[in-house]
């Protein structure tokens, strides 16, 4: 975690009421939405713990809408998200589940549909003051914090993958602040993430998912 | 230029000759990096949207979410300004302000969480009275705000500001302590008499609970802010009078935490506890969304 400054106190400016059921559901949402490559067609969320018990009052709903929409913390017409996704053509379905106690209060589940009809399935957690961690990309687990310019790799879990990421993030003076890696099980479907201090070109991810048993990279700037 | 607690940060205050809110810019721009222009930016926008967020509330009155509250700020504006305010005109001011605040924020307004949503009523009350009623500029309420921040975070970094860690005396506690704090320094205080106003602050309001009915930032959220603008005035008038408890700060900021710790988890932001479960209110807060 980055120290803790001035607008980390005075701050976030944001739309009430909460920063963890309003603010913190919003980044979530847009952290998802960034993940994904084409426009949201539909979206579903499923609330756990607090969520579940308090979105309504909370305006958690019209947040997550929001964050998908790519509104950010500031932006007045969160209040307005429902009206704007039906202009949008975005389908939208909110589910709670108040029967699983092992998850963090504060949980969300995004399943996101693209334009294209590619998937992408993310469970964010809202920690306190309106920061927040992504915990699972469809169905694996991770954690970052959306507080870096990230980089999320999609990979084979084969030797020499790790290697050609680092040499080129290298190659274009990238300063990585935390990385780690996350496998389903040997020799399948691995995910790197890369939170850098600095920006991270387009040019460098596009370099990384040019190499071998590289299945995407997706560049999260924030 | 950095600190880890309000001792080190008098030493600074000390050898560099600058008042807390200085040593906080300094921190910003030297240990975290950050342009010293975009800071002050930053600040004034944050200011801006404090100031607009009080007075739409006490023009008119806002619909908030959950129901709880709505219409108070302009009520109470209406009050003190026909004369008849109990607290006097600048308190009254503080109240109608920070209470706004509060009712902006459940109607999903833009807010400046200052540490958290559920608080942000405090240092906006506090610093826009002093402000009319002294008639400064924006410029001239930079500076306190600057000290407001460095105060918030030493509690944030050595207790908590969560109220589901350590209830109301972390989030209006720390909000309280941050105006009072930022009040004396716009006053003249020294840096010792700042720390000592933020102490007083935590002190006043210790083992205060969160226990917000229906479980929405909206009662007695709400009127909780209003204390808490009080408490900063006070707690800054106690300490540039030198009349306040002498407590080292960081010794506050500890027996805040402790204190926090030992509070059940019903009287931490759960809504299982407190006024959430008196019984006129557990059927309340039933949103409507």
């Amino acid at each position: 975690m980055a120290e803790t400054g001035i607008f980390d106190i005075i701050g976030p400016n944001m739309v009430g009421p909460s920063s963890s059921h309003t603010a913190g559901a919003l980044r979530i949402a847009l952290l998802a939405g960034k993940m994904l490559h084409s426009t949201p067609a539909s979206v579903s969320f499923t609330l756990y713990g607090s969520f579940a018990r308090t979105y309504r009052g909370h305006g958690t709903d019209r947040a997550l809408l929001a964050g998908i929409l790519g509104m950010n913390t500031e932006d007045l017409r969160i209040r307005d998200s429902f009206s704007l996704a039906d202009q949008a053509g975005l389908r939208y379905a909110f589910e709670v589940n108040t029967e699983n106690r092992e998850v963090h209060p504060n949980t969300v589940d995004i399943f996101l549909t693209g334009t294209s009809g590619e998937e992408v399935q993310i469970t964010g957690v809202s920690v306190g003051g309106g920061a927040v961690r992504i915990t699972r990309i469809n169905g694996v687990k991770v954690r970052f914090s959306g507080e870096y310019n990230t980089l999320i790799v999609r990979q084979l879990d084969a030797p020499g993958v790790v290697a050609a990421i680092t040499r080129i993030l290298a190659e274009h003076h990238i300063n990585i602040a935390f990385m780690r890696m996350y496998r389903e099980g040997k020799g399948d479907t691995a995910y790197t993430i890369i939170e850098a201090d600095g920006e991270i070109p387009e040019a460098a991810a596009g370099e990384i998912r040019a190499q071998k048993n590289i299945h995407s990279a997706t560049l999260i700037t924030i | 230029m950095n600190f880890k607690n309000a001792r080190e940060l008098l030493e600074l205050c000390g050898s560099q000759g600058m008042n807390i809110g200085q040593v906080m810019v300094e921190r910003e721009v030297t240990a975290l990096e950050q342009s010293r222009e975009e800071t002050f930016q930053r600040m004034r926008r944050a200011y801006s949207i404090m100031k607009e967020a009080a007075n739409t509330a006490c023009q008119t009155p806002q619909k908030t979410m959950g129901g709880l509250i709505g219409g108070e700020a302009s009520r109470l504006e209406k009050r003190r300004l026909s004369g008849t305010s109990v607290c006097g005109p600048l308190m009254a001011r503080a109240v109608s302000c920070a209470m706004g605040v509060l009712e902006v924020n459940a109607s999903m307004g833009l807010i400046v969480a200052a540490p958290t949503a559920g608080s942000s009523g405090v240092l906006p009350g506090v610093l826009l009275a002093l402000q009319e009623e002294h008639q400064l500029s924006d410029e001239e309420m930079l500076p306190p705000l600057f000290c407001a921040a460095a105060v918030g975070y030493l509690i944030s970094r050595n207790a908590t500001v969560a109220g589901a860690e350590g209830g109301c005396q972390a989030e209006v506690g720390a909000a309280s302590a941050m105006a009072a704090a930022a009040a004396a320094q716009l006053m003249g205080g020294t840096p010792e008499q700042c720390l000592r106003a933020a102490s007083t602050a935590l002190a006043n309001i210790l083992g205060l609970v969160c226990d917000p009915i229906g479980g929405l930032v909206e009662a007695p959220c709400q009127s909780r802010n209003a204390m808490g603008a009080a408490n900063a005035l006070i707690s800054a008038e106690l300490a540039l009078a030198d009349a306040a408890l002498n407590i080292p700060f960081d010794e506050m900021v500890d027996t805040m935490l402790a204190v926090g710790r030992s509070m059940p988890a019903e009287l931490r932001e759960t809504a299982l506890g407190g006024i959430a479960a008196c019984p006129s209110c557990r059927s309340r807060g039933i949103c409507k969304g």
